[in-house]
């Protein structure tokens, strides 16, 4: 499994209720109902992530959150919701984390940080929109239209009243290193935060 | 009719049927006295009976749902695409029975079969049925065949409603529920097509309140007109125009209103052999049966209370050109099953073909429905 899905995982309490939102083809809700006996359902729109989530057993619903946001779900319905890499792709990710713990006690969200030193290093040395495996996309037909760092989400955060109970920052391949700690908006890649209200 | 039989298909198929004295007790109140039954299996039941799918048909389908009557049957079962061996319903792994449902014409007690009271056909006189009654009529017809749980209960259209109300009224006797192309209950717009249809059948001179069997006639225009009215609902404005457009029978207008476009020939054949084939007071009683189901009803319109009892896992598929049971509809009984804390596996497939999708085995489709039921025969077999 995926580093930051087994990070992920540490902070998914046993039989608790999970929404995965853009599960993918289904592993992380997969493993969690195996080892955790969770129980959930994961969203999804990509056809064949949904077929392999049915595969799998996990229960997928296909729902595109973006065009039709999370209104049919009911307050504090799980325990858990989880995005991994969908946030800055969103058209409205305020709105979404507004929704998401409306839904939730907590929410896990993961998301690429614009600030790491590579990404700051291309656009300043080529002085255009950085390419990089984290992020591989031209600005024209990146899906990724709201990227942002660290210090903006944890802005965001602040401004909503938002409390961070966790946050772990990783390289792009998720894994955890000393020095990352020392200056994260700078040396993280990838951020994985829990937050509550 | 095929040379030879498809591998892919349950092959040559005989119906048989099973004969109730149990008097059935109607939600309309009325009572049956004795009834038959009339069903097809595909495949073998296991030793402990664990491997049961039962299909449930639509509005004009019957217990013929896969393989052939004989090498000259022209067509075979009509959800062939579906049920088979290697296909998702697959006849290798489980026993499927397919049933014709009371108040069809096609074996099992409806309207054409002879009440025992009075020796002459029931006609108008046979009770309007309910999706609830035919639920209860289908249990008992599993208690006959030994099958205490049923893997699945499939069904399209009225079938999928089929397959909810059994979740609903008998939640240990069944495994999983596919609810394809179906709703929870028909909207003002539905019950006003099945309106027209039925207007359209009892304005017929034919029609003799019903009774038309001891006049020795049928009301066949009326019929036909509720058919072409009903199969313009179940193909999609993109289907239709891509199967006829504005194609003419003839190069030059004729300046009459005879047949035309090519759409019209279509729909005036349709409707002429279904007319010949489909008796009238099942046609009423099918559509009354849709319009009358409302699971919630008892629940003060709450359908997630009446799908709390449900045991079962459920998979929900609808088609994105489906306009007569829109993805919304699915969608909001998808809602209900997870208010409800249920299991469900919800996709809505894209596909040209209107409400008729359920019965084309588009790929995405097929891939879905596979790997739903491998899963099921994972559980079970």
């Amino acid at each position: 499994m995926r580093a930051d899905l087994k990070i992920i995982e540490q902070w998914i309490k046993p039989n608790s209720r999970v929404l995965d939102v853009g599960c993918g083809d289904g592993t992380l809700l997969h493993h969690l109902q195996e080892n955790k006996q969770v129980s959930g359902y994961g969203l999804e729109i990509s056809s064949s992530n949904i077929t392999s989530c049915i595969e799998k057993g996990v229960n997928v619903l296909e729902q595109n959150v973006d065009k039709k946001g999370l209104s049919n779900f009911e307050d504090q319905r799980f325990d858990s919701v989880v995005m991994t890499q969908a946030l800055q792709a969103l058209r409205q990710p305020d709105v979404m984390l507004d929704e998401m713990l409306r839904l939730g006690k907590e929410c896990i969200i993961t998301f690429p940080n614009f600030a790491y030193w590579r990404t700051r290093s291309y656009l300043m040395r080529k002085g255009r929109m950085p390419i990089s495996k984290a992020l591989p996309y031209t600005w024209y037909n990146t899906p990724n239209i709201h990227l942002c760092t660290f210090k903006d989400f944890e802005a965001l955060c602040y401004q909503k009243n938002i409390h961070i109970l966790n946050r772990t920052v990783v390289d792009k391949e998720h894994q955890r290193r000393w020095f990352i700690n020392m200056w994260p908006n700078m040396l993280g890649e990838i951020a994985i935060y829990r937050v509550t209200r | 009719m095929p040379e030879t039989l498809p591998i892919d298909s349950v092959g040559l198929v005989t119906p048989q049927t099973l004969h109730f004295d149990e008097p059935l007790t109607l939600q309309c109140g009325k009572v049956l006295p004795q009834y038959d039954l009339t069903y097809e299996t595909y495949g073998e039941l296991n030793e402990d009976a664990s491997n049961a799918i039962l299909i449930c048909h639509a509005l004009s389908g019957h217990h013929h749902a896969a393989g052939y009557h004989s090498m000259n049957e022209k067509k075979p079962g009509w959800w062939d695409s579906c049920i088979g061996p290697g296909k998702p319903i697959d006849s290798a792994r489980f026993f499927i029975v397919s049933l014709n449902n009371l108040g069809g014409c096609h074996g099992s007690t409806g309207p054409t079969s002879t009440n025992p009271l009075t020796n002459k056909p029931y006609g108008p006189d046979f009770p309007v049925m309910t999706v609830k009654d035919w639920v209860v009529s289908q249990v008992r017809l599993a208690d006959k065949l030994g099958i205490q749980k049923w893997a699945a209960i499939i069904g399209g259209s009225l079938g999928g409603m089929q397959a909810l109300q059994w979740s609903i009224d008998y939640p240990e006797r069944l495994g999983h529920a596919a609810v394809i192309a179906s709703t929870s209950k028909l909207t003002a717009q539905n019950i006003a097509f099945n309106e027209v249809a039925r207007k359209a059948i009892t304005s017929d001179p034919a029609f003799h309140e019903g009774r038309y069997y001891e006049h020795n006639t049928i009301p066949k225009k009326g019929l036909m007109l509720a058919r072409m009215v009903g199969h313009i609902t179940y193909l999609s404005d993109e289907a239709m125009g891509e199967k006829f457009g504005r194609d003419m029978r003839n190069k030059a207008f004729k300046f009459g209103y005879d047949v035309e476009f090519e759409v019209e020939s279509y729909l005036n054949y349709q409707g002429e052999r279904f007319s010949e084939s489909f008796d009238a007071n099942t046609y009423l009683l099918m559509t009354r049966a849709l319009d009358y189901f409302d699971p919630a009803k008892e629940f003060n319109g709450h359908l997630e209370d009446a799908l709390k009892k449900a045991l079962c896992k459920f998979m929900v598929i609808s088609f994105s050109t489906d306009w007569r049971f829109a993805p919304e509809r699915s969608e909001m009984l998808v809602n209900d099953l997870v208010k409800a804390d249920k299991h469900v596996c919800y996709t809505e497939i894209d596909t040209p073909h209107g409400h008729d999708a359920f019965l084309i085995p588009t790929p995405r489709y097929m891939a879905v429905f596979n790997a739903y039921m491998d899963r099921v025969a994972k559980e079970v077999c």
